[in-house]
């Protein structure tokens, strides 16, 4: 199963396992990781799963709805040009091994 | 020490696990849920859920290690079937009495049933669990006409889902427009054009006469505006019911839900109680009122966690909700009752605008069509009790957030 690298606001890292098809939001999510909160449920509608995709793995990322540039925009944390919602990031092979920073707050 | 006991794993259930291990509460805690699933997320089962055809593992608040980790006692696919308010306990459906020192009743809303006959009854679909949605998953394939019976939330996301699956819809709507009680007649007329422009056929101030169902399997629907429908399946959304059962048994104060007062305390003060079952005043509405929402079970469920871990909580949270509707996502925020103002903000026809609703010049609500960012926003201004002027809200030059720093 691809491997997720979720590093908290600390700095603590941790490798998770996401099946292919869950998103990055339902992982850290499910495995009652802190740091993310998705309160749409991952629905594109509410910017508490913010975080800052490892440039090396930004162009392998699904590209960005107008309506998650526009939530990235109020996110309680800085947006960086690494920004993204993690709820609309989609676990693939290809993304075996990616590392998202955790903002400080969501 | 016999912990807190948890009737109903939805949001509310959920979140008042999650938020008591999170505050520091180390007692026994004890789940009960009718449901034989893990405890999961409700909202997509209507949405995206049978357009992706996702996995109901997808679905899950938490994996199972979650529980055991956090020390979680699960009795699943068992219901509370009595509260003995003097012995501090509940039955449950299969006999087993279980102690509490505070009771949590999250039991949610009961589907309101289609009148129809005996014969029909067993066949007209609902939608609420993973299970009523694998019943209608496994039925779709071979159905190509479907009757949506409600214009509310879930018969229109649903009726939603099933156009872009490619089937013919038809929705019977008993009001004079869709989504009536929470939305305004401008988002609700846009809405009926949207999925009158996707291929539902809408029909408003209409219901069941009588249906029947005939040799091949299918239905023959006479509505009682004298047209008559034929289909593969019979979906209804028409409204739920609070839970009250429980509560109402074991003596506990209800009208239209259990009434609980700003710590989400029953009259009984070991029980709390949240979510769709709950009438309550909130400080935003003239009258007790009952929110069926995710909000209001995740905010509430948090205010009787940090109650029972000993801190101060008041529930007085912005009500937001949100629906997905074809390409559209709704978001209303705030109660809008009581409204007489609208200022709109993005044409109509961009598919991209937001409703200020104003009572006075007083900023109660905003409803948004494909403008997460300014609903976000607009909670903010809601919780801040900021109210900009009608020509600020009207202007799309200014940005919402803007206006709550000044």
């Amino acid at each position: 199963m691809p491997k997720v690298v979720y590093v908290d606001f600390q700095g603590n890292r941790n490798e998770l396992e996401v099946a292919n098809g869950m998103t990055l939001m339902q992982g850290a999510v499910m495995n009652g990781l802190d740091g993310i909160e998705g309160e749409c449920s991952g629905s594109c509608a509410c910017a508490t799963c913010h975080c800052y995709v490892d440039e090396a793995y930004l162009d392998k990322l699904p590209e960005m709805s107008e309506n998650e540039d526009e939530l990235l925009d109020g996110t309680a944390s800085e947006r960086l040009g690494t920004s993204r919602l993690s709820c609309q990031i989609r676990m693939t092979d290809d993304l075996d091994g990616i590392v998202v920073q955790l903002p400080e707050e969501q | 020490m016999t912990g807190v006991v948890i009737i109903g794993g939805g949001h509310a259930g959920f979140q008042c696990i999650d938020s008591l291990r999170k505050g520091g509460y180390t007692g026994p805690i004890t789940l009960i849920d009718a449901d034989p699933h893990l405890p999961y997320q409700r909202p997509p089962l209507s949405k995206g859920y049978l357009l992706e055809g996702a996995a109901p593992d997808t679905l899950l608040f938490r994996t199972a290690t979650y529980y055991s980790e956090q020390s979680v006692e699960l009795h699943l696919g068992v219901a509370a079937t009595a509260i003995d308010r003097d012995n501090r306990s509940v039955t449950l459906s299969n006999g087993v009495r279980l102690s509490y020192d505070q009771l949590v009743l999250a039991p949610g809303a009961s589907i309101r049933p289609l009148k129809v006959p005996d014969e029909i009854a067993g066949q007209v679909h609902y939608i609420k669990t993973l299970g009523d949605i694998d019943r209608i998953s496994a039925q779709l394939s071979n159905a190509q006409d479907l009757v949506v019976v409600g214009g509310g939330f879930i018969g229109l996301e649903f009726a939603a889902t099933a156009c872009k699956l490619g089937k013919k819809v038809s929705v019977l709507v008993r009001g004079t427009g869709l989504m009536n009680q929470n939305v305004t007649p401008e988002l609700s007329q846009f809405m009926l054009e949207q999925h009158r422009a996707h291929g539902a056929d809408i029909q408003l101030n209409t219901s069941i006469e009588t249906v029947s169902r005939l040799d091949d399997g299918s239905f023959e629907i006479l509505t009682t505006d004298g047209r008559t429908l034929s289909c593969d399946m019979l979906v209804a959304g028409i409204g739920v019911t609070p839970d009250t059962r429980l509560a109402e048994a074991a003596g506990l104060e209800c009208d239209d839900g259990i009434i609980v007062d700003a710590q989400c305390r029953t009259s009984d003060p070991v029980i709390y109680a949240a979510g769709d079952a709950v009438s309550f005043a909130h400080p935003l509405a003239d009258r007790p009122i009952r929110i069926e929402s995710v909000q209001n079970a995740v905010d509430q469920a948090k205010v009787i966690a940090a109650t029972i871990c000993g801190e101060q909580a008041e529930y007085d949270s912005v009500p937001w909700f949100w629906s997905d509707q074809y390409e559209f996502k709704l978001q209303m925020a705030g109660l809008h009752a009581g409204y007489d103002r609208v200022v709109q903000r993005g044409a109509t026809e961009s598919g991209k605008f937001t409703l200020f609703l104003y009572r006075g010049d007083k900023l109660i609500a905003v409803h948004t069509v494909n403008k997460p960012a300014d609903h976000m926003a607009a909670r903010k201004l809601l919780a801040a009790g900021v109210s900009p002027s009608f020509a600020e809200a009207a202007d799309e030059s200014l940005k919402l957030n803007g206006l709550l720093k000044r």
